[in-house]
């Protein structure tokens, strides 16, 4: 609806070095105020100020960024509206998390021209600009709902539909039980609500670190190649990089002053992380090696652990394994062209179920073994592609975020012995949350599921 | 030859629950008023169910009341039993349902109405509107009297052009033989209304002498006494019970074998039935692994022993009835008084209808009830109260009253009709309702009596006692917030008595309120307040403060809402002008023609982008007419 608080970032993603999460509505400060920590609070700053301090992730208290916040009271601004605008320095992946935060505290991701049209509505723009602005709405929108179609058909939204159906359905009982005292369907119970009212919330949790994933193809998958020196780290990476095309070469990180790449590996994008190490590796040996690993592995989400198949397990290579257990790894016998002397039973016992790739870099073997590997370790769920594309839309994050929110307050009534109907308020809310993402939010559906789901009337 | 009949200020077609809500709100709000109806012997007669009340309906009449409509009292001078619902569950899904003396309740109300001052009764067929260039002018009876008025409400239930239908008999007649209303329905036909075809039915009737209730579970009403009306002093405590049996398999055999003589199946009826309100063949054929229907047996008044079969809605032939009856426990040697049977009759298709309930084709007519596709007694008197109230003002020449989604039921279920119409008889369900805990049973008074006032419905002492209210509420919630109670012994009982943890500092008497397991009554002894104030002011206090948290995220939604329903959209706005409209919104605004911008985005088909666009429209036109200055 108009009127409610947008946030969008409002500078070309991926360039510059700074990045601006952008509010405007009524809203705009209060949202503000739950994440922004600094000497004053947002309501309480002068307007037309900027302020130094801290994003704050409200649930978990982390740090997530450092930041300036303009504050722009209405009038005086671009859409006549409250607006806050978030000055982030730390790269893509924060200013996207800070524009979650600010999505889950309850902005409305903003339509493609909308702080435009705003000011417009509000009387900033003079009519000339009008037609253009309708036109982009149009536009925009057309495009979206095609796009919209062709997610519909994924699974994301097929999973989305069954939360509703279950939401649906339980509050169909509810209302059954309301509208209908007397008619012999059971009456609902606490139990029974916080039963399907868990489930769905713990769908939504799962939804939402496949969103996680979907974060993943828009940022890279941290990837890290570690092994001792000479094993064959370096022909991996270039195999890598020369198999497949690169996203996205010579990212400066904003926070490590190291190069990255990127490579594509049936559609996992990997970020390559320390590439430079891995390089330098090769001319300094010995020295930093193990150690080099090590740091880079901290911040890694996928381990490529090299080995030398010619040779005989290393206490390094002992001392590898154990310092990436628990993670995701997939284990590459380098060397295959050679003869044999590692064991291999104790390598799989090492890798305790993570895949074991034998491969000879050099002959170009086993490369294709290895992409299969990483492919099926990230889309294990089995969850498609174009699906994750889906859920990586900040909009259905945000939405997702509040339906567990919504739903989390509905468990928290059901213990604290609030009446079923008040509790189905937060419940009927939640369903329509989902209905949001997948663009089916008619309220009637429910008054369709009441007459089909019982038998009622006189 | 045709008379002149007289001059009056609004004319009301039709006295059943909604005319006589319209002709008295006319009268009540200053208008000269003239109400006629086939057969006085009809006035607010119940042609189905003997009750009023239920849920959301129930609070439809709550609402009534505190508009200064009648429904409420008349009720509670003529019930034979009164219920409070969902007693278990939260304050705002709590509803009262009575049981009618459905004689009784004619009676009343026609009284009533002869008693009222402005108002003036008489029986009479309408047959022609006097429009002239759009404009209705008054009406024609088939007795040839000409009337004139400055508004007419037309509450013609389902006589219009009504068709009764049972087994393989059907015949044109009104609800229970009574004489249709043919002519009118050809009139408004004439006069370029969309009329849709409405089916509905009614269950057979037998004489409660030879029900052998002993085969029943008996339904009773409340011990405590209940009123609808917030003005009733006197209750009735001599109630009379109702009693509950099933349909078995029986039954469902001998619905099974005669399928085919059932006019629903062969084809005979043509109407739109209601979903809620479906046959009992409808319903062993949908739900055909439901093993047992609920049957319950309703007294129809204390001076008669027929009993309404609830349940048993039926078009179903004659002795196919008997049949079903007998196979149902305590009903094997019943006597059929009347059969039930099906009604089809043509309804207004109501988003033809502005939301003051007046039509857009034909100013100063107005229609209410069941003509515009609703169903049941309580949406009747509803809308008849609206449309009589705005026919009222409207003669007066004074501003319309339109409650809004979050006034009242009465305003979901006219916004409902007339921004999204509806393709079967319409009944109000709290489902329907988005801001529910807002719109109670308990505080009808509080939201409405305002408005009742204003439109000169609610007398001046009765208003002053209503701010009195209101005033005792807000003094007694003061009261608590301050009160602070020490932890202690008497304390501690208490709290470990209603299972409530304790507690180790002093806190406000408002912070134990919160708690759900704790009431009013429980904490008041422990404030030291020597004064009580009464259950009603307690009762609202009590959910005030109990639900705050959820009563202002409502109140959240509202506020939203209604920065949307204050963009208004002119009467006569072409869309067709406006580029970037889709082909179907476009359609669909031309159609209902919305007042705001907030109906204009509950108008089905209409999305989220068309209302974007709407609004650079609107706000573009205004600048225009800034810039033409």
């Amino acid at each position: 609806m108009e009127f409610d608080t947008i946030a969008a970032i409002s500078t070309p993603v991926g360039e510059g070095a700074i990045a601006i999460v952008r509010l405007s509505g009524e809203q705009a400060f209060s949202i503000a105020d739950t994440l922004y920590k600094g000497k004053k609070r947002v309501q309480e700053a002068d307007s037309h100020t900027i302020q130094y301090g801290h994003i704050v992730d409200p649930e978990t208290a982390e740090t997530v960024e450092e930041v300036m916040v303009s504050v722009l009271q209405a009038p005086r601004t671009f859409t006549r509206e409250d607006i806050i605008e978030i000055n982030c320095h730390g790269g893509l992946v924060s200013v996207n998390r800070v524009l979650d935060l600010v999505l889950s505290a309850g902005a409305r991701l903003a339509e493609p021209g909308e702080f435009t049209k705003r000011a417009f509505l509000n009387g900033r723009i003079d009519l000339s600009q009008a037609e253009g602005v309708m036109d982009l709405i149009r536009a925009k929108t057309d495009k979206a709902m095609h796009a919209a179609v062709k997610q519909v058909e994924g699974r994301f939204s097929e999973r989305v539909r069954r939360l509703r159906r279950e939401l649906l359905e339980t509050v169909a009982h509810v209302e059954v039980n309301i509208d209908y005292p007397e008619f012999d369907a059971e009456s609902v119970t606490l139990d029974n609500l916080k039963r399907h009212t868990s489930h769905v919330r713990d769908e939504v949790k799962q939804l939402l670190s496949t969103a996680k994933q979907g974060k993943i193809l828009r940022e890279g998958l941290g990837t890290a190649i570690i092994g001792r020196p000479n094993v064959g780290k370096s022909s991996l990476m270039n195999s890598l990089i020369h198999e497949n095309r690169a996203i996205v070469t010579d990212i400066p990180g904003t926070t490590r002053d190291v190069l990255e790449e990127y490579v594509n590996i049936r559609g996992v994008p990997l970020r390559l992380i320390d590439t430079a190490g891995i390089r330098d590796t090769e001319d300094i040996v010995e020295k930093i090696g193990v150690e080099r690993s090590r740091k880079a592995l901290q911040e890694a989400e996928l381990i490529l652990l090299v080995l030398n198949s010619a040779e005989a397990l290393s206490v390094e290579d002992e001392a590898l394994f154990k310092a990436i257990h628990g993670l995701n790894a997939v284990i590459l016998l380098n060397k295959t062209d050679l003869d044999k002397k590692i064991d291999e039973d104790r390598v799989r016992e090492l890798a305790s179920g993570r895949p074991v790739i034998a491969a000879s870099l050099l002959k170009d073997e086993g490369i294709d073994e290895l992409e299969q590997a990483v492919s099926s370790l990230f889309f294990e769920e089995g969850i498609e592609g174009s699906d994750l594309s889906y859920i990586s839309n900040a909009r259905h994050v945000g939405l997702l975020n509040q339906t567990r929110q919504t739903l989390e307050d509905a468990l928290e009534a059901v213990e604290m012995g609030v009446p079923v109907d008040m509790i189905q308020i937060d419940i009927t809310r939640a369903w329509e949350m989902l209905g949001e993402i997948i663009g089916e939010n008619v309220h009637d559906g429910l008054i369709d599921q009441l007459f089909s789901q019982f038998c009622l009337g006189k | 030859m045709n008379y002149e009949g007289g001059t009056y200020d609004v004319i009301v077609i039709g006295a059943g629950h909604a005319g006589v809500e319209a002709g008295l709100a006319a009268a009540r709000s200053g208008s000269k008023t003239l109400m006629l109806t086939l057969n006085l012997d009809a006035v607010a007669f119940m042609p189905c169910n003997p009750s009023v009340g239920g849920p959301a309906k129930g609070i439809v009449v709550r609402e009534l009341d505190a508009l200064g409509g009648e429904m409420a009292k008349n009720i509670d001078k003529t019930h034979i039993q009164m219920k409070m619902l969902n007693t278990g569950k939260g304050p705002a899904v709590r509803a009262l349902r009575a049981q009618a003396d459905k004689f009784m309740y004619q009676h009343e109300m026609k009284n009533t109405i002869e008693e009222q001052e402005n108002l003036t009764l008489r029986q009479g067929l309408v047959e022609k509107l006097i429009v002239e260039d759009d404009v209705c002018k008054g009406v024609v009876t088939n007795t040839g009297a000409e009337y004139t008025s400055s508004t007419v409400v037309i509450t013609t239930g389902t006589y219009l052009r009504g068709k009764i239908i049972l087994g393989e008999l059907a015949y044109e007649s009104g609800p229970n033989n009574m004489q249709p209303s043919v002519q009118l329905s050809h009139e408004l036909k004439a006069l370029g209304f969309d009329l849709v075809r409405f089916k509905t039915g009614t269950p057979p009737r037998v004489n409660g002498n030879s029900i052998d209730y002993s085969k029943t579970e008996i339904q009773p009403g409340d011990d405590q006494p209940r009123a609808f009306s917030y003005e009733t002093t006197k209750f009735i405590t001599d109630q009379l019970p109702c009693w509950l049996t099933y349909t078995g398999e029986a039954t469902h055999q001998i619905i099974n074998d005669n399928l085919s003589r059932s006019p629903m199946y062969s084809g005979m009826i043509e109407g739109t039935g209601p979903r809620y309100c479906p046959s009992i063949e409808d319903k062993i054929v949908r739900f055909n692994d439901k093993p047992k229907h609920q049957i319950f047996l309703e007294p129809e008044g204390r001076n008669t022993t027929e009993v309404y079969v609830q349940g048993l809605s039926t078009s179903l032939p004659e002795d196919v009835q008997f049949k079903i009856l007998q196979s149902i426990p305590g009903l094997e040697n019943v006597k059929m008084m009347r059969p039930g049977y099906a009604i089809e009759y043509d309804a207004m298709v109501p988003t033809q209808l502005w939301p003051t309930l007046e039509t857009k084709k034909v100013e100063n007519l107005f229609t209410a009830g069941q003509i515009n596709g609703t169903s049941g007694y309580e949406e009747a008197a509803g809308q008849g109260l609206m449309a009589g109230m705005n026919a009222s003002l409207k003669a007066q020449g004074k501003e319309p009253v339109i409650l809004d989604r979050s006034d009242a039921y009465i305003g979901v279920m006219i916004d409902d009709l007339v921004t999204k119409g509806t393709n079967e008889p319409y009944r109000l369900l709290t489902s329907r309702a988005e801001y529910r805990l807002l719109l109670r049973h308990d505080n009808a008074d509080l939201r409405l009596t305002e408005i009742g006032y204003q439109a000169g419905m609610i007398e001046q002492e009765r208003y002053d006692r209503f701010l009195s209210k209101k005033e005792a509420i807000e003094q007694e919630k003061q009261r608590m917030r301050k009160a602070t109670i020490q932890p202690g012994p008497e304390l501690e009982k208490m709290l470990t008595s209603k299972n409530s943890s304790l507690i180790t500092e002093a806190v406000t008497a408002m912070h134990l309120l919160k708690r759900p397991e704790l009431g009013y009554d429980d904490i008041f002894p422990l404030t030291g307040f020597t004064s009580r104030v009464t259950p009603d002011i307690a009762e609202q206090v009590e959910i005030q403060t109990k639900y705050e948290g959820y009563i202002s995220k409502q109140l959240d939604q509202v506020n939203k809402m209604k920065k949307m329903e204050m963009k208004k959209i002119p009467e006569n706005l072409d869309y067709s002008v406006i580029s970037g409209i889709a082909t179907e919104a476009r359609q669909k605004l031309t159609e209902v023609k919305p007042l705001s911008v907030g109906q204009a985005s509950r108008v089905s088909g209409v999305n989220p982008a068309d209302i974007s666009i709407l609004l650079v429209y609107l706000e573009q036109g205004k600048l225009a007419r800034v810039g033409e200055a």
